[in-house]
């Protein structure tokens, strides 16, 4: 176990290498420079406007004092290393839009983000595992093919069109009023409510969001589980059970779901990345100050400490998601052998 | 005299087998009927929505200006004088015969903005008074176009490196993972606005970033076709015979490793409309002044009252993005050697 996970710990180095040098690159390489940008909103437009040479030269002073400040003067491996010591000790550097630094921005829109990704999770298994099954133990049937052509439309609907028309059309506007348009709380929301006050008031502004961020894990999740049932259904450890006269309800909950949610640690991996990239659309839509709104607000204004933390961060839980799945994966199932997977 | 004993049990190409199994799914086929049809109204936009009509008698003179316009496009025409910049519609002509929508997604009317559906404007118009149904039928053409270069580019360097990794084992095949792990470890939707928003807006430079971040699964899926074939005894007799690895790897063996990869192919195409038309929602890659059916919804997200901005475009993302996943569906079937002659 222990050399396993060693090795899986190495072969994690050069992706981590990997990983972040595609994302110092793209950030410092683009076109627009950051000093400059921070420096827009009063230093160049009277600039541009030409006023006097002298005014230019005190333009220009502090655009040098600006690069200085944020090591932009420095050759790209320098910036790259200094940035890279600075992740260790998870010093990510100030924002460029309000000299915030970033790691306090992002522990400040955290919670809202995962509040939003534990409901979705939530409401994703607890869907599609009985959907799973019920299409497994009842194959072919007229609902099992429901629930399968089901799967497709939902994974054909585009995020952005579902959640436009629920704007539209649920949201206020010209038709109903079923829920709000954004936010997360109503104007008059005061921490002396009673407590269930709070909790309908939360759950009426997260309801759109957390079923829109969750959907498409109903026909992903239901149709992976529904494969993995009708795998373990096919083995001999089940026919057994039938034949030594076990009652089908034992058979179905306790040999073969058992057996069957293993692969669904797998899932896990995937889980945490999407705290970032899978909320932009649904944050961005329902004005929720999370992670993926501030990504996207990052991304527009060029404040790029933020914008590669966000992405540095977003793939440092990837690595962690698919190493903690090998290892799960390991520790249920002994069947699996160390070092053996993925090839 | 046939070797076989019996003479109708030819040997059945690969891809003849795969269409013989794909044709009997109904839901498949229905779905690449769609394809075709979508294809067809991107291929002939402009003779479908056109502020141009098809034939015009103007001053005893016969016109076909639809035509005429791809000429001057070619730089192989010139507009006659009296046509140069009119407005065709209060041209005062003996006959004239307009396409069945008769405007350009450009065609700006402040007179009219958000219109409702009618008979004037089939699907109503937008803010600037743009009709609907023509922005979507030549939305098709970004769309599909959009799919199609993205998924090239995919193929090319998902193939490629790929069948370097399959084929050569060994320390390139190590390098090579460990591109995919990097690639998989990114979160690719923030990427990809990442890049886009900080690229200068252009639909081309879209396509090649959904492109660049989209070959994994291609590359996966030849990568394990690759290790499988290249053992068979026929790819080593041809490296005993001293063919070239190139020659071998691109020959002999590709063709046979493709089928599996024309799954993700489909599906990719389907993958790639989708992130183009989030991203046009997001308002990030697209010029301002093109009409994409994400630019339409984002317009109906600040316009709730506006439904039909919201109901058409997205409609038009969902059939497009459901018959390709049922093509891809169908063809995976096709492929699967368990579900061989089972139907």
């Amino acid at each position: 176990m222990v050399s396993y996970l060693l090795q899986r710990l190495v072969l994690l180095v050069p992706t981590f290498i990997g990983v972040t040098l595609i994302g110092f690159l793209i950030m410092r390489l683009a076109p627009g420079d950051p000093a400059e940008l921070r420096a827009a909103g009063g230093l160049r437009g009277a600039a541009g406007a030409g006023i006097s040479l002298e005014k230019r030269g005190v333009v220009d002073e502090a655009l040098v004092q600006w690069r200085a400040q944020y090591g932009l003067d420095r050759p790209m491996h320098i910036q790259y290393a200094i940035w890279v010591k600075n992740l260790f000790t998870l010093n990510f550097g100030e924002s460029f839009k309000d000299n915030q630094p970033v790691w306090h921005k992002i522990l400040e829109r955290l919670p809202v983000t995962v509040k939003l990704n534990i409901f979705s999770i939530l409401l994703v298994y607890i869907v599609a595992i009985p959907l799973g099954i019920y299409s497994a133990t009842h194959l072919n049937s007229w609902s099992d093919q429901t629930a399968t052509f089901g799967a497709f439309v939902l994974f054909a609907v585009p995020l952005v069109w579902a959640a436009t028309m629920a704007i539209v059309f649920l949201c206020g506007g010209d038709f109903l009023y079923l829920f709000p348009p954004g936010g997360l709380n109503s104007l008059d929301y005061s921490p002396d409510w009673p407590l269930w006050e709070k909790v309908s008031d939360q759950a009426w502004y997260l309801f759109l969001p957390v079923v829109l961020l969750s959907y498409d894990g109903f026909a992903g999740l239901s149709r992976y589980m529904r494969a993995s049932m009708l795998e373990v259904l096919g083995q001999d450890f089940v026919r057994v059970a039938r034949a030594k006269g076990l009652s089908e309800r034992v058979v179905i909950l306790k040999h073969v779901l058992r057996n069957s949610l293993i692969p669904l640690v797998t899932i896990l991996a995937s889980i945490l990345p999407g705290l970032i990239g899978g909320s932009v659309i649904i944050e961005t839509v329902f004005s929720i100050p999370g992670l993926g709104q501030l990504g996207y607000e990052a991304v527009l204004a060029r404040d790029y400490p933020t914008v590669l933390t966000l992405f540095t961060v977003s793939a440092l839980l990837t690595l962690i998601g698919i190493l903690l799945s090998d290892i799960l994966l390991v520790l249920v199932d002994p069947r699996i052998a160390f070092g053996r997977r993925g090839q | 005299m046939p070797l076989s004993p019996d003479a109708d049990e030819r040997v059945e190409g690969q891809w003849s087998h795969v269409w013989r199994q794909f044709k009997r799914n109904p839901m498949a086929m229905g779905a690449l009927y769609v394809v075709f049809l979508l294809t067809i109204i991107a291929l002939f936009a402009d003779f479908l929505a056109n502020d141009k009509p098809y034939y015009l008698v103007y001053r005893g003179q016969s016109y076909f200006p639809i035509f005429r316009s791809y000429l001057v496009k070619l730089g192989l025409g010139q507009w006659p004088p009296e046509l140069l910049n009119v407005d065709f519609k209060s041209l005062d002509s003996q006959g004239v015969l307009f396409p069945p929508i008769s405007y350009q997604p450009s065609n700006i009317d402040l007179t009219a903005p958000f219109e409702s559906p009618s008979g004037k404007h089939w699907l109503g118009t937008d803010k600037l008074g743009r009709d609907l149904m023509a922005g979507i039928v030549h939305g098709s053409r970004i769309s599909l176009s959009v799919g199609f270069i993205a998924v090239g580019i995919a193929l090319m360097i998902g193939v490629l490196l790929g069948a370097l990794a399959g084929f050569f084992g060994s320390w390139i095949d190590m390098v090579i993972s460990r591109l995919f792990e990097v690639m998989l470890t990114i979160p690719t939707f923030f990427l990809l606005i990442t890049i886009a928003a900080v690229l200068p807006p252009s639909i081309f430079l879209t396509m090649i970033i959904i492109g660049l971040t989209g070959w994994v699964g291609i590359a996966r899926f030849t990568r394990n076709e690759f290790l499988k074939i290249r053992n068979l005894d026929y790819v080593t007799a041809a490296i005993a015979l001293g063919v070239s690895s190139r020659r071998v790897m691109f020959r002999h063996i590709l063709p046979n490793a493709l089928a599996p990869v024309m799954v993700s192919v489909v599906l990719g195409v389907a993958g790639a409309i989708l992130i183009e038309s989030s991203l046009s929602f997001l308002g990030i890659g697209v010029p301002a002044d093109t009409v994409t059916w994400g630019s339409i919804l984002n317009e109906a997200r600040s316009n709730t009252f506006a439904w039909w901005l919201a109901v058409f475009p997205g409609t038009a993302i969902f059939i497009t993005v459901l018959a390709y996943y049922l093509v891809g569906e169908g063809l995976r079937d096709a492929l699967d050697p368990r579900l061989r002659g089972s139907r």
